[in-house]
């Protein structure tokens, strides 16, 4: 029987590595939501830059400054740039038409975006403008291609001149063997205040705080799971010992 | 509760029969003592089908059934609502680990010949769980009113379009409207929460009453029933309750084990039991990439898609759908296509094993192509395994007749 | 099949065992079903403390905000409104002149005005009967329900009488004085709903 369950599984690996890949490349990073600093530097960048058109609205101020350490008048103050009351949901005052009007696709709610888009494109996604004339911004992305959205983060990364390719594709001079292009953007058509390093470290907090945002739970999650884990661990061991109790009646 | 019986019971007992269903039901009802682990998968369906009622009640005090404000309401129970995350990954995670155990515990009953006589009805009993169980599965995706909900429902829906002259006033009928609006998700609402639990618990009654009333069967296909001691016990059978109840409970708490890590750990379950696209609200002017619905319907899905070519005139559309129900259909009258006269695989001979076995794939494959997208060689896989799974069924009445098969021993054979 | 030779003690021990594991997860499972029940977030929000800007009450005027869907009644008490709540003849009327009744008025309140300030007073318009909300009724004059009226709340539901700091007279329908929500004044703001900042 149990042979017959295995190879029942194997024969239907190899069909597993046919499936489809992602259509772009994309670079990688592991995203650490115990890591409060990471987040609160995330919610900074989020709410100066990325607020006024992209709200968080199915979260609430509270829950976040709570989440990530912040004492509320802090956040009130500091991270608050509506008339909204701490314990209101993270709107923005732009209505879907105006964004629609401006950007040709209203700027969607974020709240949830780490969970349609994961980790990697995002991190991906928000280091692939670089400069393209034809665009009605001036800008496009390695990651999505004709995208309406302008490079909001430009005074920190610059603008690339040419689009981006992955830190992961590598390339290296066929003659050589020399590295030739380590990845990501090697011409500046406009510099900005960080250095490529610093830059990728923002946009690592900020996705870091876009995954902590989709799911805040998920730090209760797995310490509940844990838990529950310890006890059905114990239960099991009482369970086995009742069952072989039990079927001694038998043989 | 055998001879001292308490007051209390005896008034009890003489008004409704407490004692009586007790003893019939657990105590006294002798199941064969070789059962294996195949047979916890009808118990497993129990627990999940209680776990989906009690989260389904749960989560039905927070949703709110309108196309506006479905999507906010399913974030305000996993944000707002104390613990109602942990309620919404039960329910999630329930409805996938339902079709997995119901998928084991029908496969169980193809290995050991369950469905064969006396045992036809309880097979059809099932089958019909399981038909409701995928209405019930469906109407229950279309809730959250996000991106696959609504474009899975939109495909689901037109399939019924393609039945000739009817069609399209019988998809705009089940819509209620000219497309999928808050009227479809209110009454998809109404029978996911009340008609078809209603339906499934009845069905799930009928199946245990009509098992309970023949006895279950047993991997060596032994009729327990033929020897009895002289009490008119079945000399190979123990009380279902404890040995099958409190002596399964190291199964129990493994499938819990497996169950809370989905829940805890991999809600998504890599964006299978819940898709990431499901994680955008419904919009009806963007079509995601890759629409497919949920894994459990991956199999007829496949099956649909496998399609693409017409026949005798009839277009491609409706012979898929035509396929797709005759692949259910095939499951309710698999007790008449089995003239096996041995019930156990174990005791079939090798065209039976190599036909379960390879059907077993053919459906996992179908399963997995099922919400792969539509490329060439996964279209080409489609009809292979949809051929081998219409060839199973329709070969069965003469595979099963003309093997040669080992006979049954009278007992329940000693290990 | 045969039960000869068992062990009962240790069977009966993991029946006991069994049990109580099986009490322990089901109280487990309870939990996220009975903690969902309490006020969401969401509530709470909505339930949060609410402010007021009190700066053009007029003495002898009422206004009436709402919080946590109840309503709240802000009155600035005249001069003669606060001399008329410590005489002797209004006090001998009430059923609990000293706010003895803690459960009535946050431990500040526990006087005879029943406010933090002489002349603000601030309580719930839910009379403590059947929950009516009772009408402010402040000239001292004759009324037809009272000929010797001062000045106070008159329920219309059951004819509960209450004065200007909101407590129950004597012998009415209702038990108690008028609740006093947690409140606090900073300035000219009045916040309803928390004690201090």
């Amino acid at each position: 029987m149990k042979k017959l369950f295995l190879s029942l599984i194997l024969s239907v690996t190899p069909l597993v590595a046919l499936a489809a890949g992602p259509s772009v490349e994309l670079d990688s990073i592991d995203t650490d939501i115990s890591d409060k600093a990471s987040l609160q530097r995330g919610l900074q960048t989020y709410m100066n830059y990325c607020m006024a058109c992209h709200s968080l609205e199915y979260g609430r101020y509270n829950r976040v400054a709570a989440d990530l350490d912040i004492p509320e008048e802090i956040f009130a103050e500091n991270l608050i740039f509506t008339d909204a009351a701490i314990g209101s949901l993270m709107e923005n005052s732009m209505s879907r038409q105006d964004g629609a009007d401006w950007f040709g696709a209203a700027p969607p709610d974020l709240t949830l975006v780490a969970r349609v888009r994961g980790e990697d494109w995002l991190y991906s996604y928000m280091r692939g403008f670089y400069q393209d004339d034809s665009r009605p911004m001036g800008v496009n992305n390695s990651v999505f291609e004709n995208v309406g959205m302008p490079h909001v983060l430009m005074e920190l990364q610059g603008l690339c001149a040419e689009a981006p390719t992955p830190v992961s594709e590598r390339r290296f001079d066929p003659l050589t063997g020399n590295l030739m292009t380590s990845g990501g953007c090697e011409n500046y058509a406009v510099e900005g205040s960080q250095t490529k390093a610093e830059y990728d470290e923002t946009i690592y907090d900020l996705v870091n705080f876009l995954e902590y945002m989709g799911e805040p739970f998920a730090a209760d999650r797995e310490r509940i799971g844990w838990m529950v884990f310890a006890f059905l661990a114990v239960f099991l061991v009482i369970g086995q010992l009742l069952y072989r109790e039990l079927w001694k009646d038998i043989h | 509760m055998s001879n001292s019986k308490s007051n209390f019971m005896t008034w009890l007992d003489h008004r409704l029969p407490v004692t009586n269903a007790y003893e019939k039901h657990m105590s006294k009802y002798y199941a064969p003592r070789n059962l294996n682990f195949w047979y916890v998968f009808g118990l497993l369906a129990t627990l999940v089908f209680a776990n989906q009622i009690l989260t389904g009640i749960w989560l039905t005090m927070s949703y709110v059934p309108s196309a506006d404000e479905a999507f906010r309401s399913v974030e305000y129970i996993m944000r707002d609502v104390e613990m109602g995350w942990l309620i919404r990954y039960m329910h999630s995670t329930g409805a996938s680990a339902f079709f997995i155990v119901v998928y084991l515990h029908m496969f169980r009953g193809i290995m050991y010949g369950s469905y064969q006589k006396p045992r036809e009805l309880i097979w059809l009993f099932g089958c019909l769980i399981y038909l409701v169980l995928m209405a019930e599965g469906f109407m229950g995706y279309v809730l959250p009113w996000g991106q696959m909900s609504y474009w899975g429902a939109q495909v689901i829906i037109s399939l019924f379009g393609a039945i000739p002259v009817i069609g399209d006033g019988l998809a705009e009928w089940i819509r209620g409207d000219f497309l999928i609006s808050t009227i479809t998700l209110n009454r998809f609402f109404a029978l996911h929460v009340i008609a078809l639990p209603l339906v499934l618990a009845l069905l799930i009654v009928l199946h245990i009453l009509a098992l309970h009333e023949v006895g279950s069967n047993n991997p060596d296909g032994v009729d327990i029933k033929k020897h009895m001691d002289e009490y008119g016990r079945p000399l190979d059978g123990i009380p279902f309750h404890p040995y099958y109840t409190l002596g399964k409970l190291p199964m129990i708490i493994i499938f819990l084990m497996v169950f809370s890590g989905v829940v805890f750990f991999f809600p998504e379950m890599d964006g299978k039991f819940l898709e990431y696209a499901n994680f955008e609200p419904a919009n009806a002017l963007k079509t995601p990439e890759n629409i497919h619905p949920v894994w459990y319907f991956g199999a007829y899905y496949a099956i649909l898609r496998a399609i693409d070519f017409s026949i005798l005139g009839i277009d491609a559309k409706l012979l898929g759908v035509c396929l797709m129900g005759a692949a259910i259909a095939l499951l309710f009258i698999l007790p008449w296509l089995d003239r096996s006269p041995v019930k156990s695989w174990r005791y079939k001979g090798m065209y039976s094993k190599v036909a379960i076995v390879v059907f077993a794939i053919a459906f996992m494959v179908l399963t997995w192509l099922g919400i792969q997208p539509a490329t060439g060689l996964n279209n080409l896989l489609s009809k292979i395994f949809t051929l081998i799974y219409f060839a199973f069924f329709l070969l069965m009445p003469f595979y099963s007749k003309y093997e040669k098969t080992k006979p049954v021993p009278e007992r329940v054979p000693e290990k | 099949m045969t039960q000869d030779g068992v062990n009962k003690g240790r069977r009966r021990f993991l029946y006991i065992a069994t049990g109580a594991m099986g009490a322990v997860g089901a109280v487990g499972v309870a939990t996220p079903f009975v903690r969902s029940w309490f006020p969401s977030e969401k509530a709470k929000a909505i339930g949060a403390p609410v402010t007021v800007d009190i700066s053009r009450l007029e003495p002898g005027e009422m206004r009436i905000t709402e919080w946590r869907g109840k309503p709240i009644f802000i009155v600035r008490r005249t001069e003669e409104a606060i001399a008329n709540l410590s005489s002797e003849e209004l006090i001998d009327n009430l059923a609990d002149p000293q706010s003895e009744v803690v459960s009535q008025q946050p431990e500040y309140a526990q006087n005879t005005v029943r406010s933090r300030s002489e002349d603000l007073l601030v309580i719930e318009g839910v009379c403590t009967h059947l929950g009516c909300s009772p009408q402010f009724i402040p000239s001292v004059e004759p009324q037809s329900f009272d000929a010797d009226w001062t000045g106070g709340f008159f329920c219309p539901c059951h004819g509960s009488r209450f004065d200007m700091a909101g407590r129950v007279y004597r012998g009415m329908p209702a038990p108690t004085n008028l609740v006093v929500p947690p409140h606090m004044i900073q300035g000219s703001m009045l916040t309803i709903g928390e004690d201090s900042a």
